[in-house]
């Protein structure tokens, strides 16, 4: 016993080393498998109380940009809105009904911290659960997508970036419904890939890719980006694409946060269909 | 002693801030960002007690992973140099130092640059890796250390030279 002791208290500090150091290492596993709750994240009252009054001076220096934004996205929403009443006034004559209460709901949200030049990004925004922000909702801006809710505080939450190794959705051709996983290599941060399109797809460079729907998270048709090279994957039967962005991932400044109203209606459907089996 | 606690207390706190507000957002060449935080544990009194020293050099590198949202990886790197840093000083100063009479602002920069280099590649091998962690990126990892790990020692060791009391 008295050797024990004696051992314990000679290697104390190797000790303490060792036990720290497993510690930090079990954050660092967390930290990459995906979708789990960090234990230390920003979304808390003193990083993104810093955060906050950081960027609070940083968005003077970038208004020009957010108003021209703003404008872009105005026309589009003008040019959408034209262009879809004569088919409302279609649908009304074959004596369709129309859901009045939209399946989404955007929450506006602004970015207060933003990496790109890790391996595993995170955004923190601010607004949280009193906004209504819960984890695993879909966050995009005018431009496109840019990542899912990862943890939230009451006023601010952490967004799992499109930029980290770990992100996955689910991803289309606007011209046709083949589909593939979206994934980003760690690279550069104006670049994604599309993994594990089919052969068939009708692929060419300068196409749009959009989400494609399958997934709770987003709706279908978000932008992502234009197809900047292809090719096919060793086995000749999946297309691997690069995509270049729409969003510039280094300059965000407002987004969208997407409340999907009948997520929990899906994923009960699903959960129900896989007991089943 | 109660100077000593305010002085690495400020020192802390100015290191923390500049390097979020600074540093965290340099993007030099597109990903090298320097960390010149880790000056505070290379400057921390060489007579502390080690076990405190280590509690403190961990609570630092996670203060810095609450930041970035990057799970433990600066906690890991920083520990591993708080615990190798008796080894370095004593392959930098010889093996017949007293860690009791080196004050670095006396010491030749020379022998100052080796110290600080060591350390900071040391720090910055472990947190690439576990960053990307992936062996496969093992020349990714090499060349972002040995950048961000050049970059970082220059600006550990030209603050080190601004801020030293003794003036030459």
């Amino acid at each position: 016993m008295q050797q024990i002791i004696n051992f314990l208290i000679r290697n104390k500090n190797f000790l303490l080393f060792a036990f720290l150091l497993f510690l930090s290492l079990v954050f660092t596993i967390q930290s990459h498998s995906y979708h789990r709750s960090k234990f230390i994240n920003s979304a808390n009252f003193l990083s993104g109380g810093l955060y906050e009054s950081l960027s609070s001076i940083q968005d003077y220096f970038n208004l020009k940009t957010y108003n021209q934004q703003l404008l872009e996205e105005n026309a589009r929403l003008r040019e959408i809105k034209s262009s879809s009443s004569t088919q409302f006034e279609d649908a009304l004559s074959y004596g369709q009904t129309i859901d009045t209460v939209s399946q989404y709901n955007y929450i506006p949200a602004r970015v207060i911290n933003n990496s790109y030049s890790k391996s595993d990004n995170f955004i923190t925004l601010l607004g949280g659960e009193r906004n209504l922000i819960k984890k695993d909702m879909g966050v995009i801006t005018s431009n496109g997508i840019v990542g899912i809710i990862e943890n939230t505080s009451s006023k601010y939450s952490t967004v799992f970036s499109i930029l980290n190794t770990n992100f996955q959705t689910s991803a289309k051709l606007r011209t046709s419904d083949h589909f593939g996983t979206l994934k980003w290599d760690g690279l550069d941060p104006n670049i994604v890939q599309v993994v594990d399109m089919q052969e068939q797809a009708p692929v060419k460079v300068g196409d749009t890719i959009e989400t494609s729907g399958n997934s709770a998270i987003f709706p279908k048709g978000v932008l992502i980006g234009s197809i900047e090279n292809f090719e096919l994957d060793s086995s000749k039967n999946f297309y691997t694409l690069s995509i270049r962005l729409f969003n510039d991932m280094t300059n965000l400044g407002h987004t969208y946060v997407i409340e999907n109203r009948d997520k929990n209606e899906i994923q009960e459907l699903e959960n129900a269909t896989i007991n089943e089996e | 002693m109660k100077n000593s606690i305010v002085l690495n207390s400020v020192r802390f706190l100015s290191l923390l801030l500049a390097q979020l507000l600074v540093f965290n957002n340099i993007d030099f060449m597109g990903y090298i960002n320097p960390y010149p935080y880790v000056l505070f544990l290379l400057v921390f009194p060489f007579t502390a007690n080690r076990s405190l020293y280590l509690c403190i050099a961990f609570l630092t590198g996670l203060t810095m992973d609450m930041f970035n949202n990057s799970g433990g990886i600066h906690a890991a790197a920083c520990l591993v140099l708080a615990y190798a840093r008796p080894i370095v000083l004593q392959f930098t100063f010889g093996v017949s130092y007293e860690y009791n009479a080196i004050k670095l602002p006396k010491i030749s920069i020379y022998e100052r640059s080796i110290y600080i280099l060591t350390l900071v590649l040391l720090h910055h091998l472990i947190l690439f890796s576990l960053e990307v962690f992936n062996i496969a990126n093992i020349l990714y990892i090499l060349k972002k250390t040995l950048f961000t790990g050049i970059l970082t020692s220059i600006l550990c060791l030209a603050f080190n030279i601004l801020f030293s009391r003794h003036k030459e």
